[in-house]
This record gives C-alpha cells, sequence and structure tokens, in this order.
C-alpha cells in the first residue's frame, strides 16, 4: 500500500519506478503481485485512434476596429466553423465539412479535408485561411474579415473532446451483400472482415474498469502535451455487463478531457478521413496509474485474452438500431489479424495504433521518471451506477 | 492466367503507332485501359491491366518492350510512406494479396512491393493518405 502522495515524493525525487503496461505484462510472468506491488510505483496505459467527439476552441484576439464573430459566420480553410460565444472565440469539432464539399455525393465519399485536418494544421504551425462575415454594433463595427491566422497568434487555443478513450468498442462486421463504408471503415460482404477499435489490454479506461484512480481532475497525457479529464464522457455507462474479471464486455465508459493544443503534436494529433463516412481527428491518449495497492494491480493485469468485444453487423443491426450481438471475441484473437465468425476464419484489422499506443506509454514513462508529470488524485467521481445511454425519444410534432 | 496492371511509356516517336491492339489479336491478353494520356508529338502513358496465360504475357510484354515501349509495374508506382502511416493496419486485412503485412513485433505496417496488384483499395481505405500513387 502507497499513497499517491507518497508515489508523487518519489517522482520528484525521480526515484519512481514506472513501466509500461507491455513491460508490467512482461515482468507478470516472472515476478509474483506482491513482489511487483513491493518494485513499482507507476503502470502507464495508453490509446491512439479516430475519436470523432472531438474539438478545439480558442480566441482569435481583437481585431481593429473590433468585430463580433458569435452570431456571424466564420470559416477556417473554407470549413464552417462555430461562432455562437463571445466577440473572439470560437469552437471547431473534429467531423465539420466544407459546405461546398462533395460528402458522400460521389460514394465511397473521400472526405479528404475536415475539422480534424484543420485541428492537425494548427497544431503542426501551418497558417489557416479565417474569413468572417457577421452584423456590425456600436461597440463591434466590423463586419467582415480574411486573414491568415497561425496558432502562435490565438490567446488560448485548447482542445477539448467530450467522448474519448472508450473503455471496449464493438467489432464491425457486414451481413450484407455488398461492401459497406462505415466509420469502422470499408466492410465486405457476407462477413468478409471485421474491423475494431480499442487498444485492448492497453487502454487506460480498460486497466482502471471501475474508474478506482481515473475521475474528474486526472492529468494526462493528450495530443503529446499534458491534459486533464474535465468530466465523464458522452453516451457514459456506468453498468455495462462484465466479466467476472470485471472487464466491461461492450462499450462502456469514456472520459472527456481538455488541453493545451500549443504544448500538442502532429506525432499525437491526426486528421482522419473515413472513406465514405466523413472526417474524424485521431488522438493520442496516455494515463498514468499509480500502483497504490492490491486490487490496482488486479486491474491493470487484465491481458487481451481477457478482454471481448461484441462483434456488430453494420449493415442492418447497426443502422437500426437493432442491439443485437452475433458474437463475442477476445484482443487476443483480434489482434492476431484473424478471428472466427460463424466457423469462418475472417480477417481483422484495427483503426487503433499500437505502435503509436506503445510511444505513448513509453513517453509518459520518461516524463514521469524525469520529475516532469506528477500524479493526481480525482477530485470527483464518475457516475457509478444506473448511468446508461438512452436510445433518441423520437416525439413526432 | 495472370492478372497485372502495368505501366506503358511511348517515346513521342511511337504515339501514332498502334501497339497495344496487338496485345489481343497475337497474344490472346484481354486488356483493361486505366489510364491514358497520349497526345501527338509528346510521351504517351497507358495504364493497362492484362489477362491472360503466363506464357502469353511474357510474350506480350517483350513484344512491346522490343516496339521501344517501357513498361513497368503499376505497383513500383504505389509508395507507403511511414511519415504519414500510424501504423493501425486498417489496410492489411483488405489487402487481396497480402502485399501490407503487420509486423506483430514491430507494431509496423510493411509493404511488400512485389506481391502488390495495384488495386488501390488500401489507397481509399487509409485515413491518413499515407498510401499514394503516382502516374
Amino acid at each position: 500500500m502507497r499513497s499517491i502522495q507518497e508515489i508523487n515524493e518519489k517522482i520528484k525525487k525521480k526515484e519512481a519506478v514506472v513501466i509500461t503496461k507491455e513491460e508490467l505484462l512482461a515482468l507478470a510472468e516472472e515476478k509474483s503481485s506482491r513482489q511487483l506491488l513491493e518494485e513499482i510505483d507507476v503502470v502507464t496505459t495508453a490509446t491512439f485512434g479516430p475519436m470523432c467527439s472531438s474539438g478545439i476552441y480558442f480566441n482569435i484576439g481583437h481585431t481593429s476596429p473590433k468585430i463580433k464573430l458569435g452570431g456571424g459566420k466564420v470559416t477556417l480553410n473554407n470549413v464552417p466553423a462555430y461562432a455562437a460565444f463571445a466577440a473572439a472565440d470560437l469552437f471547431l469539432g473534429a467531423s465539420a465539412l466544407p459546405e461546398d464539399g462533395p460528402r458522400n455525393s460521389v460514394y465511397p465519399g473521400k472526405f479528404s479535408y475536415g475539422g480534424g485536418h484543420i485541428i492537425e494544421d494548427l497544431v503542426a504551425g501551418k497558417d489557416i485561411v479565417l474569413e468572417a462575415f457577421t452584423y456590425g454594433t456600436d461597440c463591434y463595427p466590423r463586419r467582415s474579415l480574411q486573414s491568415y491566422v497561425n496558432i502562435k497568434d490565438l490567446n488560448e487555443a485548447n482542445l477539448f473532446n467530450i467522448r474519448n478513450a472508450y473503455q471496449n468498442y464493438n467489432v464491425a462486421v457486414n451481413s450484407s451483400s455488398r461492401i459497406i463504408y462505415t466509420y469502422m471503415g470499408m466492410l465486405r460482404p457476407e462477413f468478409g472482415n471485421a474491423t475494431f477499435s480499442s487498444a485492448g489490454c492497453l487502454s487506460p479506461l480498460l486497466c482502471d474498469p471501475y474508474f478506482r484512480h481515473i475521475g474528474i481532475g486526472t492529468r494526462l497525457f493528450l495530443g503529446g502535451g499534458v491534459g486533464y479529464v474535465v468530466w465523464w464522457g458522452t453516451q457514459f455507462n456506468a453498468s455495462p455487463p462484465r466479466s467476472d474479471k470485471g472487464v466491461p464486455q461492450e462499450a462502456g465508459g469514456s472520459i472527456a478531457v481538455i488541453g493545451d493544443l500549443k504544448q500538442m503534436s502532429k506525432e499525437f494529433i491526426r486528421g482522419a478521413s473515413i472513406q465514405g463516412y466523413g472526417v474524424s481527428l485521431a488522438v493520442g491518449i496516455g494515463v498514468a496509474l499509480p500502483l497504490t495497492d492490491e486490487e490496482t494491480l488486479k486491474y491493470l493485469l487484465v491481458k487481451d485474452e481477457d478482454i471481448y468485444a461484441p462483434v456488430v453487423d453494420y449493415a442492418y443491426d447497426y443502422p437500426n438500431r437493432r442491439e443485437k450481438v452475433l458474437a463475442k471475441v477476445s484482443y487476443r484473437d483480434l489482434k492476431s489479424g484473424r478471428i472466427i465468425l460463424k466457423g469462418k476464419e475472417i480477417p481483422a484489422s484495427s483503426f487503433s495504433s499500437l505502435r503509436k499506443a506503445r510511444q505513448i506509454m513509453k513517453e509518459l514513462k520518461e516524463w514521469i521518471k524525469e520529475g516532469r508529470f506528477l500524479l493526481t488524485e480525482k477530485v470527483g467521481d464518475f457516475p457509478r451506477t444506473g448511468h446508461a445511454p438512452r436510445p433518441f425519444k423520437e416525439r413526432p410534432l | 492466367m495472370i492478372t497485372k496492371r502495368i505501366v506503358l511509356r511511348f517515346p513521342k516517336e511511337m504515339v501514332d503507332r498502334a501497339v497495344v491492339w496487338r496485345l489481343a489479336k497475337d497474344f490472346n491478353l484481354e486488356f483493361n485501359i486505366l489510364k491514358a494520356e497520349v497526345s501527338p508529338a509528346e510521351e504517351g502513358i497507358l495504364v493497362l491491366e492484362l489477362k491472360g496465360k503466363d506464357d502469353d504475357y511474357q510474350r506480350g510484354v517483350d513484344y512491346l518492350k522490343k516496339s521501344g515501349v517501357k513498361i513497368q509495374l503499376l505497383s513500383e508506382d504505389i509508395v507507403l510512406d511511414h511519415q504519414h502511416c500510424v501504423d493501425c493496419g486498417l489496410c492489411v486485412a483488405l489487402c487481396p494479396t497480402q502485399a501490407l503485412r503487420y509486423d506483430s513485433e514491430s507494431l509496423q505496417v510493411e509493404f511488400f512491393q512485389e506481391k502488390c496488384l495495384a488495386c488501390g483499395i488500401c489507397i481509399g481505405v487509409c485515413p491518413y493518405k499515407a498510401i499514394t500513387i503516382s502516374f
């Protein structure tokens, strides 16, 4: 047993023993739980993949004469931004698309540029074209603005993602007789392939399945910089079906996170074009878990073979909100590239980059070893029970 | 039977000569024109998919080469840019010839050009536009 404060004291003295989740699983082959608990202070976990509910807000500073963007129309590289805050604040979501783009009219659409790419371009230090048209007031007389903007000139630019790092997620297949293009990628007919999108046992929220450590206020690695958990993610499910070991067997919980975009790097913030579907943002998230007690270690030792994901048909069941699970497959099988479905072996591939997850775990480990990143005690809990996503309640007019 | 996608480059002086029709007539090769940029007095580029018996294919290609046409496999124009690739591996399961493979040690995607048919599926599927074709 050790407290987070004790661990932080060791981190400050650069004496903390920090390992990655992969290293923990390797060590667990030769050492007992007791030894692991005694010797290790912190374990880093990570995930990297497209997370559509991501966005940025930023402040451009005041022009002369002043302009009121709030209530006007604003585009960034021809992609509409949300201009409904005060005069100089804007929001841009990862899935935003140019108004005159082809979308899916030439099917399957390429979605070569959108919100996610603008976020990546800003992070990369590229100039972005801002165009604004609005109404004039006595205090904000200017009605239009066309200018380059650059992240270095923005007052604040923050990544603010309302649903990231899902605990677990569907495996997508296609039961129909034609190719379909989904947010889970291209799916071949007659269950020709399967796609998945979790880092499995490396994924932070699967290593703390009951949110004993992760909660409101948790400091984390976000896109190459330091960020924080601000809330639970939208569509949060506090009581997903769980295995004997407590592992959520479907999407489960997620987190809302915030961080300074100016600290982030293109290595871990990437615009994504999903064929036939739209634009997204791939985000790298890393969480360092303090090895405070036996229970923490027990959950941290979860392996890919312990984690099962539901296989869902994206041709009929998913679009029609029929909650049917065709099968359950383990991440050990998914990561091997082949799964067995209906007695047939089919190829499986991933949206989640394990190479990036490994890179993030190592980078976060270095931050902690160098005393640059302290762990946090959460300041608020996520909902524990009774909080589950409900379907839309449609009430015809 | 063999199916290959190849790029043909015709030098200026050959552009007005009828060549490709012989692939069908003399070598029983089925050809499908994927791209053609042929204009008088300029180098011409033709991208073909050829289908036929192995030895017919070989004889047909030899004939083209003897005629002065430069030939290269279309897959040589396909590039996996490791700077852009995040190694998710989404493309790997969709590649019909296993020209894209995932190394579970290095956690990286590898491209084996000699196996590539240049079908182009991976180009559309890659969320990061890390695979490109130029011809």
